[in-house]
């Protein structure tokens, strides 16, 4: 067996090796050390002898680990306490406590004492089965920068002396939006890379999309887990028409909705379904939003009075400019773009979205469409000037040159 | 990211192995998929009909020709499918190892090629 092989073996059991270690132990710093001492070893000797079963191998070999540890750290006392606890340790892992173990990890590692970067490593190494290159990889980042932002993580969750357990039932919706919006932040950077040469990053969005997946099947009455898991699975579904050979970004008035992913749009219009309930939340009414372009054969034919309400209701129940920014261009859409320039020239007047490029993106469009060409041309290159990602920045000025 | 089909192929043995202990073989399957439904990766799953049921198309001639089943000289039968979106084509494997498959039946798994790597026809 190879590297890549213990990598997939460990992607498959991460998760709940942490999670039954975290258990045992009580201590997620040291049930993670322990689980990556076992992958190290395992990367060492799974290429001479491959073991028969290798979950079995990973999980036996951290047990180990996290008993060693225990013993340099305890007094003389304590261990007769844990000799005798370790027969208890060989026991297989209990299926139905396993579940409630994996979850509990996501709320560890998605805990609000944790800054929001700690959060995304730890979730994603913890939970994913990632390593710090692929998390590195991932957020465009030094490795010795993800390292840290773990280590820093499980210090600052043994300082606060967070539990290993279910959040109780007042905080509990709380913190499964903690969550859902690590998992969200995770597919964004995926969706629209925040920086770099790429517009989009699938393999990042997997991560997140295959995060919530485990999230919904372990939480399955919860109907924003399966809002988000829409939201990721419509918006992944146009990935494939959303950039050219070249990478460039392809708007979605001009996207081939022939490329569309039809087996994501399935299962996102399925976990939408899910989603609807009890009334849609902030992750069930974008994914509604993007169910709606999905089930568009055009631009020109999409209900955009329906994306209108969407975005309205978005605005009441998760007010952000971002939101607002949105309901104009659909207002754009559906009623034209002077009421839409209204939207837009009030959110700058409050000046909520200082220093985006998003603003002076959609003002432009929308000078444009209304004839008024050299000020429509300033917006669009002040766009490109505060636009991190080259691809849309590129696109931002081709659009600026054809206003002159 | 990359989709696999693993293709479970039985024999005429390991068919009949499989029948005579359905029970169990359903109730590890169930715990299987959920596994599977879990982690994240599982997209689809179906089992076939025997395959006397089921008859074969065939596009040698000019027309295409309906036989009934079974197939012939086929000794390995397709006989269902898991379809998993996972990160690599080992974690594949690694999932087709523990399917709870009966005794001389085989698993062929296949990479399922995303959209950008079709041959593009411009138009």
């Amino acid at each position: 067996m190879g590297t890549a092989d213990v990598e997939a073996v460990w992607r498959i059991e991460s998760a709940r090796i942490v999670a039954a270690l975290t258990r045992f132990t009580g201590d997620f710093g040291l049930a993670e050390d322990a689980a990556q001492e076992a992958v190290a070893e395992a990367l060492v000797s799974w290429p001479l002898a491959s073991p028969a079963n290798p979950a079995g191998w990973l999980m036996a070999t951290a047990r180990r680990r996290a008993i060693d540890a225990i013993r340099r750290r305890t007094a003389l006392q304590d261990r007769y306490a844990l000799l005798a606890a370790d027969s208890a340790v060989d026991e297989e892992i209990d299926p139905d406590k396993i579940d409630d173990d994996v979850l509990a990890l996501m709320f560890v590692s998605c805990h609000p004492v944790l800054s929001p970067e700690a959060r995304v490593a730890l979730t994603l190494r913890v939970v994913g089965g990632l390593s710090s290159e692929e998390i590195a990889r991932a957020f465009l980042v030094p490795v010795p920068t993800v390292q840290a932002r773990i280590t820093r993580g499980k210090k600052t969750i043994a300082a606060a002396g967070v539990p290993f357990e279910l959040p109780p039932a007042a905080e509990r919706r709380k913190r499964l939006g903690g969550v859902l919006s690590v998992i969200y932040v995770i597919f964004t950077e995926g969706s629209t890379a925040t920086s770099g040469d790429r517009l989009l990053r699938p393999d990042v969005a997997y991560e997140a999309i295959r995060l919530a997946r485990t999230l919904a099947a372990l939480q399955p009455a919860e109907p924003e887990v399966h809002g988000l898991l829409a939201l990721c699975e419509l918006t992944a579904a146009r990935f494939p028409a959303r950039t050219g050979p070249d990478g460039s970004p392809i708007l979605l008035e001009d996207q081939d909705r022939r490329r569309w992913d039809i087996s994501a749009i399935r299962r996102g219009l399925a976990a939408l379904a899910k989603a609807s309930t009890r009334g849609l939340g902030p992750y069930g009414l974008q994914a509604a939003i993007a169910a709606t372009h999905a089930s568009a054969p055009s631009v020109e034919a999409t209900d955009w009075d329906r994306i209108v309400v969407l975005y309205e209701a978005l605005g009441r129940v998760a007010p952000s400019p971002v939101v607002e920014l949105n309901r104009a261009v659909a207002v754009a859409m559906a009623s034209g773009p002077a009421q839409a320039l209204a939207i837009v020239d009030e959110l700058i007047a409050s000046d909520r979205l200082p220093g985006s490029h998003l603003v002076p993106t959609v003002r432009g469009e929308l000078l444009a469409r209304l004839g008024r060409r050299p000020e429509a041309r300033a917006q669009l290159e002040l766009a490109a000037r505060l636009c991190a990602n080259q691809r849309e920045r590129s696109v931002l000025l081709r659009k600026a040159a054809t206003l002159s | 990211m990359p989709k696999y089909l693993l293709i479970m192929r039985g024999t005429d043995e390991s068919n009949a192995a499989l029948m005579a202990n359905i029970d169990e073989m359903m109730a590890t399957t169930r715990v299987f998929i959920e596994e599977m439904v879990k982690a994240g990766v599982l997209l689809a799953a179906e089992g076939l009909d025997d395959p006397g049921q089921g008859v074969v198309v065939d596009f040698s001639g000019e027309a295409p020709v309906v036989t009934d089943g079974p197939y012939g000289e086929t000794k390995e039968l397709f006989g269902g499918f898991f379809l998993l979106d996972v990160a690599s084509k080992q974690e594949a494997v690694e999932w087709a190892k523990r399917v709870p498959a009966a005794p001389g039946s085989k698993i062929e798994v296949r990479r399922v090629p995303g959209d950008d790597e079709m041959p593009q026809v411009d138009e």
